[in-house]
């Protein structure tokens, strides 16, 4: 396998690494940097458990090329709780049973924080939306949208009081 | 098997790389898909450098870059009429990274964009290596395979009329999932007879196809109940869709007329 | 919300809960919602070994030949396991529990009896260089007639599905089927006003986890062996593993108890037996994880059921008799459907006092992918079969369908179907409750009647 250099920022820090070519960026935060929060539930792009922001936008890192995240900003699941407290969506999510298997979680907690990052103020149907990329075999979705609603106004509250 | 990605710096090199077993990856929901199964080549080629990223409007013109991702035309409020088909694709993290040219290679029953640009009439534009040539798009996905070693570079149509573009995509999984059958249509209006309606089918065979007998049953005619039944009892004519996970081919012949029907009376 | 009435029955028992009515935070949320929580694959360990399976793409094949040749020489195959390698190929689940006979192969070797069936694992360096290997594998078939219907399997004549059985269903302490009798149906029919039949089915149903299954097994020192699994029955595995194997128990460690999402979908022993013979034949760690297809494909959905119910229900509203065939189509082998076909069993005729019941519940072999557990197996899509047809029955006789169940629902003290006394019944009093709910008005007699004793 060719190993190919890759520098970016990931939950904030730079990184460099030597990356097989052709691998996925799932596959180099998992088995190369051990960041196991981030799940392969299809390696096909059709669950979203694999989910992560790159540059602001969320992405899945199973259909991500490790090379082409050159330059970019990658944040996972890890890069919440960079300061040791819980983010707002995880403590709903945590506190309104939005987790049961917790095998999505990951993925829905950050395709939930791309959409507040963009929008603060979305609606049902906005969160919704954000998530129908995500698959959730337990909850059967309703506790989610609410913890991802509740966050959105805790996430106001915060900023209003700031 | 070790694979290698190749950064291309002009287009005309593309069709070279390509000639050589490489295949171009734009946003990677295809072929990595197929690269994460074991499938597909040792070489990708990359574009990210060649300026495919931009839509472009100029007048009624329309160019969208091969490498315009289906996100990019959900948040440019100037194809506002697109919205309903970009938001049909995946979930944002698939809309973020799926693009126009990767759309137009998606096998049924994927490719939800096609649809609604081969009822745009919208054309192609590739690079054989040679040359910068433009062809009609149901030309380009009647022979894609064809296609597969020259590089899309943009396609282009024309506005259409405010409120003659309609569309609808039957799932089975709310909000999204993959096509039961898609159906966008251009139906453009003089004094209130329909003239030129272009209705374009997707998952109702191997790639977007055209609906032309439908087209034709509205021609000239006020779209009214008996047109619109017309056109619709002739929808499935002729088609051919495929048995998936998602539905047969015999469903999907059931629904297709009624979908028509509620799209044309909506 | 939850609203809990603890008036209900409240002579019955003390009302010591301390944990009922009360919001607990889940134990392991916490782990869920920072990304901390491990499951099976969350680990690292140098030397990794992948496996991929050769499967059949036929429903029923006779396998002629297999050349493994041409895999072990693609670059990075480290070796192949065929049947030959496998100590003890053929076992059954539920041999645990004295289902009898063992009837599935681990790796098939003369036949395959399903689309999908695991003929030889390829072990290799990467996941590409097993699948490349997967690919090179050739096996020679000859396709045998399949068949995919349970009533078809049942006739004279059909193919002969699993020959560990030597004919297409399980056999019961020698019967042909599950039975109940209770009373006389022919009697109760003919005091019957009303007598109709009708037929319910299902499809087989795929619990779709967002983890696969899958299982990595590690060689320890000592010749031990852990094996990190997402199953549902750790020790099914742990029993079924030591059988297949041919090993002392103490030799093998099961690892689990994190699973991303079961529903029933991970209890059967199809990963991790394998992987552990893997990992002893190679010394190296060893992963088998199913792919996405694999899963959609081949791991056991909740079975497809066909359900023939004929009632006869006399016009004031009692249903005199209830004969009841039942098919369950576990597919080519047994896994979970024989225990699953008795719950049917056990389960008709309903929550409801019919003096007179006949129910044959079959369990059949066809040549689809083997059917197994998912939340309620046996009695869900029975649920939906007589619920549906209570509903056609108060309809016939122009009775409230809430009225109907409540005429009809099992009181303390009566004698089941099973020859078992009702004890504890609260069907009753959980119609009244959900027609309050509903805003479904019912009469006052309705109303007064009660689980614990049958009106005069």
């Amino acid at each position: 396998m060719t190993k190919v250099p890759v520098q970016f920022t990931l939950n904030g820090r730079e990184q460099n690494e030597f990356v097989d070519s052709g691998s996925t960026l799932l596959a180099a935060l998992r088995d190369k940097l051990g960041l196991y929060g981030t799940k392969a539930g299809c390696h096909q792009g059709t669950c979203g458990a694999c989910t992560v922001i790159i540059d602001g936008s969320p992405q899945l890192s199973c259909l991500t090329l490790a090379e082409r995240c050159a330059g970019k900003s990658v944040t996972t699941l890890e890069g919440l709780t960079g300061n040791g407290a819980l983010h707002p969506l995880q403590q709903a999510f945590m506190e309104g049973f939005a987790a049961q298997c917790g095998f999505c979680t990951p993925g829905m907690i950050l395709a939930a924080k791309s959409l507040l990052d963009r929008n603060p103020s979305p609606s049902r149907d906005d969160v919704i939306d954000a998530i129908s990329g995500n698959i959730c075999r337990c909850t059967g979705y309703d506790p989610i949208i609410n913890a991802i609603l509740t966050a959105a106004e805790q996430l106001r509250g915060a900023r209003k009081s700031a | 098997m070790s694979v290698t990605l190749l950064a291309a710096r002009q287009a005309r090199a593309v069709p070279a790389l390509q000639a050589k077993g490489g295949i171009v990856v734009a946003g990677g929901t295809l072929a990595v898909a197929d690269l994460n199964h074991g499938q597909g080549p040792g070489t990708l080629i990359i574009v990210d450098g060649l300026g495919l990223g931009r839509i472009e409007i100029k007048g009624r013109k329309v160019i969208l870059g091969a490498m315009v991702t289906m996100a990019q035309i959900a948040h440019d409020r100037r194809l506002k009429f697109l919205h309903p088909v970009s938001q049909s694709i995946g979930g944002p993290a698939v809309r973020a990274m799926a693009t126009i040219g990767g759309n137009l290679f998606a096998p049924a029953p994927y490719g939800d964009m096609a649809v609604a640009l081969l009822a745009l009439d919208a054309e192609v534009a590739l690079h054989d290596g040679k040359a910068l040539r433009k062809l009609p798009l149901e030309n380009f996905l009647k022979q894609r395979g064809k296609y597969e070693k020259s590089l899309v570079v943009s396609v282009s149509f024309a506005m259409p009329e405010a409120n003659s573009f309609r569309y609808v995509k039957a799932v089975r999984r709310k909000p999204v999932s993959a096509s039961l059958v898609t159906i966008a249509a251009v139906l453009p209006r003089k004094a209130g007879k329909v003239k030129d309606a272009r209705i374009a089918f997707g998952a109702m065979g191997p790639c977007a196809l055209r609906a032309r007998k439908s087209e034709r049953a509205l021609e000239g005619k006020a779209l009214d109940a008996s047109a619109i039944k017309e056109a619709a009892d002739l929808a499935a004519d002729g088609t051919a869709p495929a048995d998936d996970a998602y539905a047969t081919g015999w469903y999907r012949r059931q629904i297709a007329p009624i979908h028509l029907q509620r799209l044309l009376g909506a | 919300m939850i609203e809990y009435r603890k008036d209900y029955f409240s002579d019955a028992r003390t009302d010591g809960l301390t944990e009922v009515g009360v919001t607990r935070q889940r134990s392991d949320v916490l782990g869920h919602v920072t990304g901390k929580t491990q499951y099976y694959a969350d680990r690292h360990f140098a030397g990794l070994l992948h496996l991929k399976m050769v499967r059949s793409p036929h429903h029923h094949a006779r396998i002629k030949s297999i050349d493994v040749s041409r895999a072990l020489k693609v670059p990075g195959v480290v070796r192949v396991l065929t049947a030959k390698d496998v100590p003890q190929n053929i076992y059954t689940i539920l041999c645990l529990i004295q289902v009898e006979p063992n009837d599935e192969p681990v790796l098939a070797f003369d036949k395959v009896r399903f689309k999908g069936e695991q003929i030889v694992a390829v072990l290799a360096e990467s996941e590409q260089a097993a699948l490349a290997g997967v690919a090179k594998v050739k096996v020679v078939y000859e396709e045998l007639p399949a068949v995919f219907d349970v009533e078809e399997a049942l006739k004279p004549g059909a193919p002969l599905v699993n020959e560990y059985h030597g004919r297409n269903w399980f056999t019961y302490e020698g019967h042909h089927c599950r039975r109940v009798r209770f009373g006389n149906v022919d009697e109760g029919f003919a005091a019957a006003d009303h007598v109709i039949e009708e037929m319910y089915q299902s499809s087989p149903i795929e619990h779709a986890p967002t983890e696969t299954t899958g299982c990595i097994v590690v060689p320890d020192q000592n010749e031990r062996y852990t094996c990190y699994s997402n199953t549902q029955a750790l020790y099914f595995t742990l029993d079924n593993s030591a059988l297949i194997l041919n090993s002392p128990f103490h030799k093998l460690r099961l690892v689990g108890g994190t699973v991303g999402g079961g529903f029933g979908g991970k209890v059967d022993v199809i990963t991790e037996p394998i992987a552990f013979l893997a990992a002893m034949l190679t010394r190296r760690p060893v992963k088998y994880e199913y792919s996405r297809a694999e899963e959609m494909q081949v791991s056991s959905p909740r079975a497809a059921e066909r359900i023939y119910i004929k009632d006869g229900v006399a016009k004031d509203g009692r249903i005199l008799a209830r004969q009841v065939r039942l098919y369950v189509d576990a597919g080519a082998y047994s896994r979970h459907s024989p225990y699953g076909t008795t719950k049917a069993a056990a389960h008709m005729p309903g929550p409801y006092t019919i003096p007179n019941v006949w129910v044959d519940c079959h369990c059949v072999y066809t040549n689809r992918t083997p059917s197994s557990a998912m939340r309620g197996f046996g009695v869900t899509i029975g649920d939906f079969a007589l619920e549906v047809q209570m509903d056609k029955l108060a309809r016939l006789i122009g009775m409230d369908p809430m009225e109907f169940r409540i005429l009809n629902a099992y009181r303390d003290g009566d004698m089941k179907a099973h020859q078992k006394e009702v004890d504890g019944a609260a069907l009753v009093e959980c119609v009244q409750a959900a027609s309050d709910l509903a805003n479904w008005p019912i009469a006052g007699r309705y109303r007064a009647m009660s689980s614990q004793k049958r009106e005069g």
